[in-house]
C-alpha cells in the first residue's frame, strides 16, 4: 500500500506539479484557510486526544501553524531564486549560483504531543520547497490523525500531498520504501529504527528528538516572574509531555527553598487548590504514559522527596504538578526524559556547577538559565551544547522563525522552522556557468615546467599569472 | 591509552574515551588553537610538497602536475580561506526578533514572529558550536585532498578529529600517520590507519560527527551503523556524471571543449574520480567529428605515459577489463582499449553506443574508459539523465541559453558545470556534495565549517515586560486578547488593554 502511494507521488513530482511556485504557494493558502475555518474542528480534536485546554491549543498549535503558513507564503518568492555567488580566479571568467532545487518526495512522521503543529509544521516546509509529502500523523492521537485524513484532501492537492494513517505496522511499511527524505519527531529509540531504515535507501534524515532539558534558577532573579514563567513552560505545555518542556531545575541549596515556596505558590495560583479539576491543565496522553510516569515515584527513595502535589486521578488520565527535591540521582526520574508533569528540583553548592552537572548529561533539545548575572549568561551560551537555549524564560525560543529549531546529539539531527524548513527540504545545487574564453593550456599534459609554474600562480590567485595563462602561455608548438 | 596496534586489538575504546577527554577540555574550541592548526596544515602543503607528490606518484602514478592541480594547490588556498575567515564564521549570528509593524509592499501590518508580543522584548541569535568528536573517512583517489579538506573544516569549527586514511593508498596513509602528528596538535588530531576492519571498530562507536566518502555499499554499511548511536552523517558517494555536449559551431569552441573533457576524464587520476566524466552524450551527427578531435588532441596531450594515472590495483583493473569482456560492448570500441597488465595501465578508451543496459552504462565506470551515447537531438538528453540515478556533477558543453536554463530546471544533481568539468571542485563559495544516490551533505568552504558544527539558537529575554494572558487560569477575555494580539491588531488590543483590564 505504502508503495502505491509513493509510486503516485513520485509520477506527480517527476511531472514537475510540485515546482511552480505558484502550486505551492496554492497550497499554504488553502493551508492557511482550512486552519482558519476549521478551528473549531482541530480544538476539538486535541481536546479529544488530550484533553488540551482550548487556550493551549489556540497558542501553542493553531496560530503557530498559520503564522508558520504565512511566514513561508511571504518568504517563498526569494527563498525559491538562485543565490549569486563570488566566483574564483582560477575559473575566470565564470559565474557561479546556488540554486534550490525540491528533494523529491518525502515521508514525514509527526508525534502525539502536539499532533496538529508537528504535523503541518513540517509539511509547510516540504510544500514551500517543492516537494510530493506523505504525513503519517502519530496513532496515539488518533482524533487529530483522522481530522487530517479526512481535511487535507478537501483543501490540497491530494496527488502531491497524502496523508498515511496507522500504527507501527503502516509506518514499517513505510519506512521501507525510497524517500528523498525523512523527517521523523518522536523519540530516541524510534530514531534509531527510522535512521537504520533510512540507510538503506542512502535517504537523508532530520531527527527531532527529546532530552532532559534543564532549567537553571540563580537567586538574583525577578522570583515571581521567572517561577511564572518556568511554571507556564511546563504545565502550560501539555502538562510537561513536550519536548522543550523543561525537565528539572538546578539552583543552589540555599535558594531551594524560597524557589519550592513561589512554585507551590504560583502553581496554586494558576491551578487552584485542585489542580486535577482545573480545565486548564492537558490530561495524560494514555494509560501506558499514564503508568510510565506514575512507576517513576513509586519507588520509596522517589515518592519520599515529594514537596508538593503528587496526586493522580487514573480514571481522568490525570497528574498533578509534582514538585520533588534532591531525587537521588541514579532512578529513573533523574536519568530519562520525564515528559510529564513531575518537575524535580537538584541543588548544587554554588550556582556555577550546575553548568557541569548539566554537561555531564547527553545534549538537550533546549536548556534555559534564569540569572541576571551576565558573566553566568555568558558562561552558559558558551559552555553548555544544546539545540537551543533560552535565558530568562522558557520555550519560547521555538517562536522565532529566524531562529532553527532543531537538536544536536542525543536531542537530534536537522533543524526547521521559518526558512530553516525550507532547506530542511532543499538541495542546494552549486552552478557553475563558463564560457568558451579564458583558455589555459597551461592545465593540460604534457606538463612542462613553466605550465607547472603558471598553474601554480593561478591557483595562488595571482592576476599576472591569470593574465599570461590566458594569453596562452606557453606557446605550444602545433 | 594504549600504541595505536594496542587500540586496534581492543576496538579503538580507549582513543575515542580519551578524544572526548581533550575534547571536554575546551581546548581545540579555543580560536588560538585553531588557527594554529590551520597554519599548522598549510606549513604541512609547503613543507612537504615533494613527498606529497612522490607518494600520489608512487600510489597512483600521478604526474606531479596533476597533483598540485588537484590536491596541494587547491588545498592551500582553500586552507588559507578558512584562515582568513573562521572568526567570522564562529562569531554569534544576530537573528531577528523585532515585529515588523508595516510591512513595505503592503498596506496590511505584516509580522516575522508568531507570538511577537508574548516574547518581545528579546534579543536572539545562534551561537555555531563544534559537534565534538568526528570521524573522516577518506577515500584512495585524491588521498590529500578527500582528507585534508574536511580536516580543515572540522579543525576550524573548533573539533576533535580522528581520520582514517583509506588503506588502498598506502603510502599516502603512512605520510599522513607519519606527519599529521608533527604538525598538528597529535592529542586531538588523531590518524587510524587500516583497512574495513578498522572502520567497522570505528564505527562501533558514537561521534559527533561522520563524514564517508567513497562507495554506495560502505555508505550504507556507515549509515546503519551510525544510527544506533544517533550520530549524524554525511556521505559523499560516486555516479555516473554525465557530459552533454551540444552542437558547436566554431572549431575553436569544440576543441575548448575536448581540451576540458579529456582533462576532466584521463587527466583526472584516469578517471577514477567521483566527478569525472563518466560518459558523453552527443547528437548523431556531432558524435563523428567529436571522437575525430578526440583522437588528434589525446595525442597531443598524452606525449608520455607518465601523463596519465595508473589504475590503482589488480582488483579495479581487471573490473575495467571486465567491462569490455561482453563482445556486444567490446565492438562499440572506437579508440584505445589496450591494456596493461603489467604497469597497469589502461590507454585512453573511447566506446560508441554500447548497450545502454550493459555494466559499463548501468554501473560507475571510475577509469578511463568513455562511452559516448548519442541522441536525436541534444535536448533528448534531458529525458535520459531524468530516468536516472542523480549523479554528483553533470556537466553541459552548449552555448545555447534555453537548454542551460532546461539543464539547471529540469534535471537535478549534486552540481551542475557548463563548459568546463572538475573546476567546481576547487571553488571556496559553492557546496560540494551529492543529492539523492550520490550523497548528501555538503562542504568546501565555509561549508566544511558548517558541517562539523551545530547552530545553536539562542533567545534572551528581560525581566521586564509582562503580558498576564499568557498565563492560566485563561477565561475568554484573555482568549480574546490574545487574538488581538495574534491578529496584530494592535489598536483593538490597546483599547482592550484600557477598558478590559480585570
Amino acid at each position: 500500500m505504502a508503495e502505491a502511494v509513493v509510486r503516485e507521488l513520485r509520477a506527480s513530482f517527476t511531472a514537475g506539479r510540485t515546482r511552480p511556485v505558484e502550486w505551492r504557494a496554492a497550497q499554504l493558502t488553502a493551508l492557511v484557510r482550512m486552519i482558519e475555518e476549521k478551528e473549531a474542528d482541530i480544538s476539538a480534536a486535541l481536546q479529544a486526544d488530550l484533553a488540551k485546554p482550548h487556550m493551549e491549543s489556540y497558542l501553542h498549535e493553531i496560530s503557530l501553524a498559520k503564522a508558520s503558513c504565512k511566514f513561508s507564503l511571504k518568504g517563498m518568492k526569494s527563498w525559491t531564486k538562485p543565490e549569486k555567488v563570488p566566483s574564483a580566479i582560477t575559473t575566470f571568467p565564470s559565474t557561479a549560483q546556488i540554486v534550490p532545487e525540491p528533494l523529491g518526495v518525502v515521508l514525514i512522521i509527526s508525534a502525539w504531543n502536539y499532533p496538529f503543529l508537528l504535523s503541518i509544521d513540517p509539511v509547510i516546509g516540504a510544500i514551500a520547497a517543492g516537494n510530493a509529502v506523505v504525513l503519517k500523523p502519530s496513532e496515539i492521537a488518533p482524533a487529530t490523525s483522522s481530522l487530517f485524513a479526512k481535511l487535507l484532501p478537501e483543501y490540497v492537492d491530494n496527488s502531491c500531498i497524502k496523508v498515511v494513517e496507522g500504527g507501527v505496522d503502516e509506518t514499517t511499511d513505510l519506512l521501507e520504501q525510497k524517500w528523498d527524505k525523512i523527517f521523523y519527531t518522536g523519540n530516541g529509540t524510534i530514531g534509531r529504527i527510522v535512521m537504520a531504515a533510512a540507510a538503506k535507501h542512502l535517504t537523508p534524515v532530520a531527527l527531532e528528538l527529546g532530552g532532559k532539558c534543564p532549567v537553571i534558577v540563580d537567586s538574583d532573579v525577578d522570583l515571581h516572574v521567572a517561577v511564572k514563567r518556568i511554571v507556564v513552560g511546563k504545565w502550560g505545555c501539555n502538562n510537561g509531555q513536550a519536548c522543550i518542556a523543561p525537565d528539572y531545575i538546578i539552583t543552589t541549596k540555599s535558594f531551594a527553598p524560597e524557589l519550592v515556596d513561589s512554585l507551590k505558590r504560583v502553581i496554586k495560583r494558576f491551578y487552584g487548590e485542585d489542580p486535577l479539576q482545573s480545565a486548564d491543565m492537558s490530561r495524560i496522553v494514555n494509560s501506558k504514559h499514564f503508568n510510565r510516569l506514575t512507576s517513576l515515584v513509586e519507588d520509596k527513595k522517589v515518592a519520599d522527596k515529594i514537596v508538593y502535589g503528587g496526586q493522580t486521578d487514573e480514571k481522568q488520565l490525570k497528574i498533578a504538578p509534582t514538585l520533588l527535591l534532591d531525587v537521588p540521582l541514579d532512578t529513573a526520574l533523574m536519568t530519562g526524559e520525564i515528559f510529564g508533569p513531575y518537575l524535580p528540583i537538584v541543588t548544587v553548592e554554588k550556582i556555577e556547577d550546575s553548568i557541569d552537572f548539566i554537561n555531564s548529561k547527553t545534549k538537550p533539545l533546549a536548556a534555559y538559565l534564569f540569572t541576571k548575572n551576565k558573566k553566568l549568561q555568558d558562561n552558559f551560551v558558551t559552555n553548555v551544547p544544546a539545540g537551543g537555549m533560552l535565558v530568562n524564560d522558557v520555550a519560547l525560543h521555538l517562536t522565532n522563525p529566524h531562529l532553527p529549531f532543531g537538536g544536536v546529539g542525543e536531542s537530534g539531527m536537522g533543524s526547521y522552522h521559518g526558512k530553516f524548513s525550507f532547506d530542511c527540504f532543499t538541495h542546494k545545487k552549486a552552478v557553475l556557468i563558463r564560457g568558451f574564453g579564458g583558455e589555459a593550456t597551461a592545465r593540460y599534459p604534457p606538463y612542462t615546467q613553466e605550465k607547472q609554474k603558471i598553474l601554480r600562480g593561478l591557483i595562488n590567485g595571482s592576476f599576472i599569472a591569470l593574465i599570461l595563462a590566458l594569453l596562452g602561455f606557453p606557446r605550444e608548438k602545433r | 591509552m594504549g600504541s595505536l596496534a594496542e587500540e586496534r586489538a581492543l576496538g579503538y575504546g580507549g582513543l575515542v574515551s580519551d578524544l572526548r577527554e581533550v575534547y571536554e577540555s575546551g581546548r581545540t574550541k579555543d580560536l588560538e588553537w585553531r588557527q594554529s592548526q590551520l597554519r599548522g596544515l598549510l606549513r604541512l602543503l609547503r613543507e612537504k610538497e615533494e613527498e606529497i607528490f612522490d607518494v600520489l606518484c608512487e600510489d597512483l602514478g600521478k604526474h606531479r602536475g596533476e597533483s598540485f592541480r588537484d590536491e596541494v594547490g587547491s588545498l592551500a588556498k582553500s586552507v588559507e580561506d578558512k584562515l582568513q575567515n573562521f572568526k567570522k564564521w564562529a562569531a554569534p549570528e544576530k537573528a531577528s526578533s523585532l515585529l515588523r509593524l508595516i510591512d513595505s509592499d503592503c498596506s496590511q501590518p505584516v509580522y516575522l514572529a508568531a507570538t511577537p508580543l508574548v516574547a518581545f522584548p528579546a534579543t536572539a541569535f545562534v551561537m555555531p558550536e563544534p559537534l565534538g568528536v568526528v570521524l573522516i573517512f577518506s577515500c584512495w583517489n585524491l588521498p590529500i585532498g578527500l582528507t585534508l579538506e574536511p580536516l580543515s573544516g572540522a579543525l576550524a569549527a573548533g573539533n576533535a578529529v580522528v581520520v582514517k586514511p583509506s588503506e588502498l593508498a598506502p603510502s599516502t596513509a603512512a605520510f599522513l600517520a607519519a606527519n599529521l602528528p608533527k604538525y598538528l596538535d597529535s592529542k586531538a588530531v588523531k590518524v587510524v590507519e587500516g583497512g574495513p576492519d578498522v572502520g567497522e571498530k570505528l564505527m562501533e562507536h558514537r561521534w559527533d560527527k561522520v563524514l564517508f566518502t567513497g562507495s554506495s555499499r560502505v555508505g550504507r554499511l556507515i549509515m546503519t551503523k551510525a544510527a544506533k548511536h544517533l550520530t549524524p552523517v554525511a556521505l559523499e558517494l560516486g555516479s555516473k556524471c554525465p557530459c552533454i555536449v551540444d552542437w558547436l559551431d566554431s572549431n575553436r569552441d569544440s576543441q575548448v571543449a575536448v581540451n576540458r573533457i579529456i582533462a576532466a576524464k584521463w587527466g583526472t587520476c584516469a578517471g577514477q574520480a567521483c566527478i569525472a566524466i563518466d560518459y558523453v552524450l552527443v547528437e548523431e551527427e556531432f558524435a563523428p567529428i567529436l571522437i575525430e578531435l578526440f583522437k588528434s588532441t589525446l595525442k597531443r596531450f598524452f606525449t608520455k605515459p607518465e601523463f596519465m594515472a595508473r589504475i590503482l590495483n589488480k582488483k579495479h583493473f581487471q573490473r575495467l577489463n571486465d567491462l569490455l569482456d561482453d563482445p556486444k560492448v567490446a565492438s562499440t570500441v572506437v579508440h584505445g582499449g589496450y591494456f596493461n597488465a603489467k604497469t597497469l595501465s589502461i590507454e585512453p578508451t573511447i566506446l560508441l553506443n554500447p548497450p545502454l543496459d550493459s555494466d559499463i552504462m548501468t554501473e560507475e565506470i571510475f577509469g578511463p574508459l568513455l562511452p559516448i551515447i548519442t541522441v536525436k537531438k541534444i535536448e533528448d538528453s534531458i529525458k535520459f539523465l531524468k530516468s536516472r540515478p542523480k549523479p554528483l556533477a553533470i556537466y553541459g558543453f552548449t552555448r545555447n541559453e534555453k537548454l542551460k536554463r532546461r539543464i539547471i530546471e529540469e534535471t537535478s544533481s549534486g552540481s551542475v558545470t557548463f563548459n568546463d568539468a572538475i573546476v567546481q571542485y576547487g571553488m571556496d563559495s559553492i557546496p560540494f556534495g551529492g543529492v539523492g544516490a550520490s550523497g548528501f551533505g555538503q562542504y568546501h568552504g565555509k561549508y566544511s565549517f558548517e558541517m562539523f558544527s551545530h547552530k545553536k539558537a539562542v533567545l534572551k529575554r528581560s525581566f521586564l515586560i509582562e503580558f498576564m494572558f499568557r498565563y492560566p487560569p485563561w477565561d475568554d477575555s484573555k482568549i480574546g486578547l490574545l487574538r488581538h494580539a495574534f491578529r496584530y491588531d494592535y489598536i483593538s488590543l490597546f483599547l482592550a488593554l484600557l477598558g478590559l483590564r480585570r
